[in-house]
């Protein structure tokens, strides 16, 4: 069922963006001089470096994070901060994008324009995003952990090896599918996410050169554009849609086929 | 199959129930319109399937008692039910055909804003229908001359040569500088403006100002504002160095509201709102010519223009009733909602 519906929905996204393939072609997203769909030029590029930094950063931040704050819960809070901690990430993952992009525009950016204006920008975006991956992150890995069979830790503690040498030589190897699958979890919803992006990050269609440039996504330029867009340019929006929508499937099917090893890997002892 | 044992009640009811969803009536509209009829020729006008995910949440509680149970009925059921009375419909429509239509074409910065007035039109004038299509100004005003369009659509003023037409002025769409509150700064001049958002102004120093980085926000390309605004400062999408692009006015003021070094446009209806409600924004003369209501209406504020409705002779019957119905005060909601400022 949801597989056909997710066929219907690629379908319909290549049907309408038929048009952009015949008349503008793919190697103008790349080679035209700069994004003035009026003008008939379609650079692509600005916004895929836009996308894929904000993803990069804000999936290194919460990476190191998310898995710190996994081994905290797992291993070393006391059992009622635990579950305490676990609620708040939970809580955190339930909090709608557009809440983060309001949050974002009337705190985050002011902050950050006080410190070096103009304020909307590619840190803007990262910090957001790390804010929305940093639960799956988090979750995804606290899971894996807790599927390790106890006997391992036994085993070790019995050998006399401290905690983190556990944690290093036995939980990371043990659950190290665990942990990719929730970044790439994380990838795909940083990838995907459209509403806070659009509202923190500026929109300005250009490469970024460091972390104060405001930049613009694919998804917030679709979200941007697609109400007042005609002809070629809405079908151009249509493959930047086809764009995103291999990124996230490649990177969800990734991350599933890793989960499948984890489990795997934890019933073969 | 529900429906044949309910009957002709049954069938008012529902009716009744998928008007009152697609068209959000109020429920004294739905209490008044009584008859079968009316709600028939609702229904004809439904542009999309009514939304159906919510029929069974949505409680219309003018709806009568006896066939409630219908409007808790499954999905499927539900569609069966949709399905059935379309055929109905269909059959029926011929007898209502001549009852009248108008074909508006024109300005696609007015189209959502006719449309919305048609949908009310349709409601209190049963049996007519307004279709509204867009294509921009000159489009509009081709279709009224050479009669494609019983009206057309304008957004802008109307030029000599087209003098010819009779054009009815519905609302007026202007446009504000807005800055920050703690901005030291209380007047631009047009070159200054221009300056900044073409990036030979970069420092609220030179206009006297603080010793800060201005911060240029402009709006997406392809909204009308931004086609305004180019357009009275005569500069080209491509001459604008913007720092932030924003999507819609409530954006574009936040941002604002949030960096006292930022300058942006944004319609004056919503501008003006939020400043009286204690965004700390504030609102720039143009030309020494204050940025409220009033001087949109009567037309003396600069960076405005007149949403007009024109035929190609004096409108009568249908045409006249529908432009005197978009100048009355009955759709002033509608044109707040759509940011403009509607006639005094």
């Amino acid at each position: 069922m949801a597989g056909s519906l997710l066929l219907l929905i690629v379908l319909f996204l290549l049907q309408e963006s038929w048009p952009a393939f015949q008349h503008v072609g793919l190697s103008s997203y790349f080679n035209d001089s700069d994004w003035y769909p009026t003008e008939d030029l379609y650079l692509l590029t600005p916004m895929l470096w836009g996308t894929v930094w904000a993803t990069l950063g804000s999936v290194l931040l919460a990476a190191p994070l998310g898995i710190l704050s996994a081994l905290f819960i797992q291993y070393y809070a006391p059992p009622l901060l635990a579950i305490i901690y676990r609620r708040l990430i939970e809580l955190l993952a339930g909090i709608p994008s557009v809440v983060f992009g309001l949050w974002g525009l009337v705190v985050l950016v002011p902050l950050i324009a006080r410190w070096h204006p103009p304020g909307p920008s590619l840190l803007a975006g990262i910090l957001i995003l790390f804010l929305m991956i940093l639960p799956t992150i988090t979750l995804v890995a606290q899971t894996s952990f807790a599927q390790i069979p106890v006997s391992f830790l036994h085993s070790a503690t019995a050998l006399g090896l401290s905690r983190w040498s556990i944690i290093r030589k036995v939980v990371f190897p043990t659950a190290k599918a665990g942990i990719i699958t929730g970044i790439f979890l994380g990838v795909a919803r940083a990838l995907g996410e459209t509403m806070a992006i659009l509202m923190v990050c500026g929109n300005i269609v250009q490469t970024p050169s460091h972390l104060f440039d405001p930049i613009r996504t694919l998804t917030a330029n679709i979200a941007l554009e697609m109400a007042y867009a005609l002809g070629n340019h809405r079908s151009t929006l249509f493959v930047s849609g086809l764009l995103l929508m291999a990124m996230v499937v490649l990177f969800v099917m990734m991350a599933e086929s890793l989960r499948h090893r984890n489990l795997d890997a934890a019933t073969k002892y | 199959m529900r429906l044949i044992y309910c009957g002709y009640a049954g069938m008012n009811q529902i009716f009744r129930f998928f008007s009152f969803n697609s068209h959000h009536y109020s429920p004294e509209t739905i209490e008044k319109s009584d008859s079968y009829q009316h709600n028939l020729v609702t229904i004809t006008h439904l542009r999309q399937p009514p939304n159906l995910l919510f029929s069974k949440t949505m409680k219309p509680h003018s709806v009568a008692q006896p066939s409630s149970s219908l409007i808790n009925t499954s999905t499927t059921a539900t569609w069966l039910n949709f399905f059935f009375f379309i055929i109905i419909v269909f059959s029926q429509t011929p007898a209502l055909a001549n009852k009248g239509k108008l074909v508006i074409t024109g300005s696609s910065t007015m189209a959502p804003l006719v449309s919305e007035i048609g949908k009310r039109f349709e409601t209190v004038h049963p049996g007519t229908r307004i279709d509204v299509q867009t294509g921009g100004s000159s489009r509009g005003i081709a279709d009224a001359v050479n009669g494609m369009a019983d009206i057309g659509m304008v957004s802008r003023a109307l030029k000599p040569q087209e003098d010819a037409l009779h054009g009815a002025t519905i609302a007026h769409d202007g446009i504000t500088m807005i800055l920050h509150q703690d901005n030291p700064v209380h007047k631009l001049t047009n070159e200054q403006i221009k300056a900044m958002y073409s990036g030979a102004i970069t420092n609220w120093k030179t206009v006297g100002g603080m010793n800060a980085p201005i911060t240029v926000v402009n709006k997406a390309a392809g909204r009308s504002t931004l086609e305004l605004f180019l357009q009275y400062f005569s500069l080209s999408t491509r001459q604008i160095h913007a720092h932030v692009i924003i999507g819609d006015n409530e954006q574009g003021i936040k941002t604002v509201a949030g960096n006292p070094h930022a300058i942006g446009y944004v319609s004056i209806g919503t501008a003006r709102y939020d400043a009286t409600h204690g965004v700390p924004i504030r609102l720039l003369p143009l030309h020494d010519i204050p940025a409220t209501l009033e001087t949109v209406q009567d037309g003396t504020f600069p960076l405005s223009r007149p949403l007009t409705l024109v035929t190609r002779q004096q409108p009568t019957g249908l045409a006249q009733s529908f432009i005197e119905f978009s100048r009355s005060p009955a759709v002033h909601d509608l044109i707040f909602k759509q940011y403009f400022v509607p006639l005094p």
